[in-house]
């Protein structure tokens, strides 16, 4: 019995792995040059978004989720940072990088994305 | 549906973005819409009332059909409309309104309306989690207590087993209405391959009600001792983590006060001067070269220039400074600062998001939500933080089930539930942010604008501090103090002469002389042929003499005899001034000695910064002796003289090459390039031109104790990061063993889940207040 219970275990020590860390999530390919963005209940919708590279590009983020931590977006790697107002749209111009993946998430990283620049 | 906004801001085609005040303002007042109309390009209406999509194309059309409407499109989701072309906002308002249905303005972009905003949102968003808390609460306390008291949360009976069932349905009541959040963000995440702190909220908690329902129903399946049932686990750890995040918010709104009380400073309306007659007007509506009248007492509502009047403006509130600063005509007078005595008119020079306040305002924004590299070790921790503690969970599970004593699954599912509730990423992640924002803000009061956080973390570790002379230690006004005449020209003569060489000139030592010639009345003439020599001095010709100004190189360079001068010279250099010579026809006519004071405070703030074991160095492209007098009566020991601009960069690497961290400080414009190579460069702001500063640190006042307060203000939010990174990582690196039973077998306690909760509720809560402290900090300027 134990040995089954410690498979199982160990399943689901590897599924989490899979799931969270080796699993590469389908990216939504941006559009028109602009996409929104929704920030609600724990997640950005789309999270992984494609974005043609050396292109000036439009994120137009809508907050519905009152959590202060959603209130901050950070995208470090291009310098970007933006208080996104409950409620709003606010449009964050991305501009033309090279390609390259870029994370952007919340000041506490409980929101997260990826903005792949290719 | 969003809510509604009560601000307008106009995407104009003809460049430049154009603010109206509130929505109701707009439909009430006429002027204000003729603002509006007067605006051709984008407009953006919040719809109230549309229920359904078939209100769409009606709105739409609704809109189209307004004269000078090119296109409107409505984002039903969003339940706003997006009205291209040319017409007045009321116009808009009134074809929704005759179509059925209310609109409003949107869009907001006044900063006071934003804060304003989010004060209601996080307010709103307190009282539900509060209405959360006491709903979870009020079943959780209750349970506990009598679990407490009983010791009885087993299921042996058929009548207990009812009444769990009874009370795990009240729970997931509880679940659903007051933990709703968390499992729907958990879900999402899940979607999105993401977990964050609702992940393990949501598995802690679920999985104490799961396995309590499942001794409900199935007790048989279970072994008789672990026939226990943590209902209240579950109500209490959902109703103590709203309580933390409602104790969290109100922490927060403290941590952004530096930045309210700066946009507090704009003023909402500007007395404008048009056709004879003042008027009162909103502030957004200020245009460039508006003449406005402001009276003792009022606030100067943009960015300008005095063009009548006398007066006395108090401009502490932006540069620290606390002597009210006189201001007549040509003086600029800047937004968010107090007109103290006189009454005086001024003609608008920079207006909107221009004015020195706004960029002011916007880069403190900027710099309260980036992160110094000491944050960067949390970050990614927190990337991989929640799948670790659920691969944590499932080991400390097994390992439970293996090796734990029995009730083995009540132990494996008391620790796993532990460790999925006690961990806390949000303390990590809040742990840097929460000092940046209090610590910039902090430093903003101070008039300290700290561009970044990396400059923040860098400026708490500067272990050498090169200051220009000219300008920061000193006054940077030189000015005339001796006019030794060595031939039988007339003192008058000398000036004369020397100023019309020098007004070619824009050396500040040049200056100086010219200045004088002025305040003693004595004619300048136009030269001919004028050269600069760099580093040395400058030549010209006047009635066909050559006259020869410069140093003592130059004299040499050019064969002039200085004799016993160069005595006198050295006499005068080393009472602090800048002696340089005078020849006309290669013959010296004259020693002329300038002098630039010291500020009046410069020796207590060196002291400062020496007393906090900073090595205080002086560049200067003085002469030497000069140099060694003002070094000697600053109080500092090191200095290099004679240094060419470019040199002054060459000296920073050197000394960084010492291993010194070495911050740089200097007027940000001659001393750009050392300012670049310094690990802080630190510009001397007069209190206008601040904002469009490209150093790291900007101080708005121009004494030094600015720069001490800058060390003192990053040293303390350093030491507050620090105590928050280390706070959160002891919390979780000794909480999470606890909680998986690592103790146990030495200690024979187990953590119970609700104090786990308690725990990692408070855990975010105690970073921000830590951060809160860093308010309390006062740098001493003795």
């Amino acid at each position: 019995m134990m040995i089954w219970i410690n498979l199982a275990g160990l399943i689901l020590i590897g599924l989490i792995v899979w799931w969270f860390w080796l699993y590469k999530a389908q990216s939504t390919q941006i559009k028109d040059g602009s996409i929104k963005v929704l920030v609600k209940d724990g997640v950005y919708q789309p999270a992984n978004i494609t974005v043609p590279a050396h292109q000036s590009v439009q994120l137009m983020f809508v907050r519905e989720d009152a959590t202060p931590c959603a209130e901050t977006l950070l995208i470090p790697e291009l310098d970007i940072n933006e208080t996104l107002a409950l409620n709003k749209r606010v449009t964050v111009t991305i501009p033309a990088s090279s390609a390259g993946v870029y994370p952007f998430h919340c000041q506490m990283q409980m929101y997260r994305g990826t903005l792949v620049i290719k | 549906m969003n809510s509604k906004t009560d601000d307008a801001k106009i995407h104009s085609c003809c460049g430049g973005d154009k603010k109206v005040s509130t929505a109701s303002k707009a439909v009430e007042s006429e002027t204000h819409t003729e603002q509006v109309s007067a605006s051709s390009g984008e407009l953006q209406l919040n719809i109230q009332g549309a229920s359904c999509a078939s209100c769409v194309s009606k709105i739409e059309a609704a809109l189209k059909q307004v004269s000078g409407v090119t296109n409107a499109e409505m984002n039903f989701a969003e339940r706003s409309v997006l009205v291209m072309g040319s017409s007045s906002s009321h116009a808009l308002i009134k074809a929704v309104e005759q179509a059925g249905y209310n609109a409003t303005l949107a869009n907001t972009d006044s900063d006071e309306a934003a804060i304003e905003e989010k004060e209601q949102a996080d307010w709103a968003y307190y009282k539900k989690l509060m209405r959360d808390m006491v709903i979870a609460l009020s079943l959780g306390v209750p349970l506990m207590l009598y679990g407490l008291v009983t010791g009885e949360m087993s299921v042996n009976t058929t009548t207990e087993r009812i009444v769990w069932l009874i009370v795990g349905i009240m729970t997931l009541g509880v679940m659903v209405f007051s933990g709703r959040h968390f499992y729907v963000g958990a879900w999402n995440s899940f979607k999105n391959h993401a977990a964050n702190m609702d992940t393990l909220i949501a598995l802690g908690t679920g999985t104490a009600w799961l396995y309590s329902m499942v001794v409900v129903f199935f007790p048989g399946y279970v072994p008789e001792m672990a026939r226990h049932v943590y209902f209240e686990a579950t109500a209490m750890i959902i109703g103590l983590i709203n309580l933390g995040l409602a104790l969290e918010i109100k922490a927060r709104g403290k941590t952004s006060e530096a930045i309210k009380r700066l946009i507090g400073l704009q003023a909402k309306t500007a007395r404008v001067i048009r056709d004879g007659h003042d008027i009162d007007i909103p502030i957004e509506d200020v245009l460039l070269n508006d003449l406005i009248r402001v009276r003792p007492g009022e606030r100067i509502s943009v960015d300008g220039l005095v063009v009548e009047g006398q007066t006395s403006i108090d401009e502490s509130m932006l540069t620290g400074e606390p002597m009210p600063i006189e201001k007549r005509k040509d003086d600029e007078v800047v937004a968010g600062t107090i007109n103290k005595s006189g009454s005086i008119v001024f003609r608008a020079e920079r207006v909107g998001k221009d004015t020195a306040l706004a960029q002011i305002i916007n880069m403190v924004k900027r710099a309260q939500n980036s992160k110094p590299p000491i944050g960067r070790l949390a970050d990614m921790i927190s990337a991989y933080f929640v799948p670790v503690v659920m691969i944590i969970a499932v080991i400390s599970a097994l390992a439970w089930l293996n090796y734990g004593p029995s009730p083995e699954v009540a132990f494996a599912i008391v620790s796993a539930t532990t460790v999925l509730i006690i961990a806390c990423p949000c303390a990590l992640g809040l742990a840097t942010p929460m000092s940046v924002m209090v610590g910039v803000g902090k430093a903003a009061e101070a008039g300290v604008l700290i561009r970044n956080g990396e400059a923040l973390q860098s400026a708490s570790k500067i272990t050498t501090m090169v200051l220009d002379k000219t300008g920061t230690i000193t006054e940077g006004a030189p000015k005339v103090t001796d006019v030794v005449i060595v031939s039988d020209h007339s003192h008058n003569d000398v000036l004369s002469l020397a100023a019309s060489l020098e007004s070619g000139s824009e050396h500040p030592l040049a200056m100086a002389i010219v200045e004088s010639a002025k305040e003693q009345g004595v004619p300048i003439h136009s030269v001919t042929d004028f050269q600069s020599i760099a580093g040395k001095g400058v030549e010209a010709m006047l009635n066909s003499q050559r006259l020869l100004f410069g140093n003592e190189k130059l004299m040499i360079d050019q064969g002039i005899e200085l004799h016993h001068y160069i005595d006198k010279a050295q006499r005068l250099a080393a009472d602090a001034k800048t002696p340089m010579y005078f020849a006309i026809d290669s013959t010296l006519v004259a020693v002329i000695a300038v002098a630039d004071p010291i500020k009046s405070d410069s020796i207590d703030a060196i002291k400062r910064l020496q007393h906090n074991g900073i090595r205080v160095v002086m560049l200067t492209g003085d002469n030497r002796l000069t140099a060694k007098a003002v070094a000697r009566k600053a109080g500092i020991a090191d200095y290099v003289a004679e240094v060419m601009p470019e040199d002054k960069a060459n000296k920073i690497l050197e000394l960084q090459r010492e291993g010194e961290i070495v911050g740089m400080t200097g007027d940000g414009i001659n001393d750009a390039p050392a300012l670049a190579h310094a690990n802080v460069g630190f510009a001397i702001g007069t209190g206008t031109d601040v904002a469009i500063e490209s150093a790291d640190i900007t101080l708005m006042r121009g004494s030094l104790h600015g720069l001490a307060d800058a060390i003192a203000v990053s040293k303390a939010t350093l030491r507050n990061i620090k105590q928050n990174l280390f706070g959160a990582f002891i919390y979780n690196v000794a909480g999470i063993p606890f909680a998986a039973g690592v103790f146990y077998p030495f200690l024979g306690i187990l953590l119970n889940p609700v104090i786990a909760g308690a725990a990692m509720a408070f855990s975010s809560l105690t970073v921000v207040t830590n951060a809160n402290r860093l308010r309390l900090f006062k740098a001493k300027e003795h």
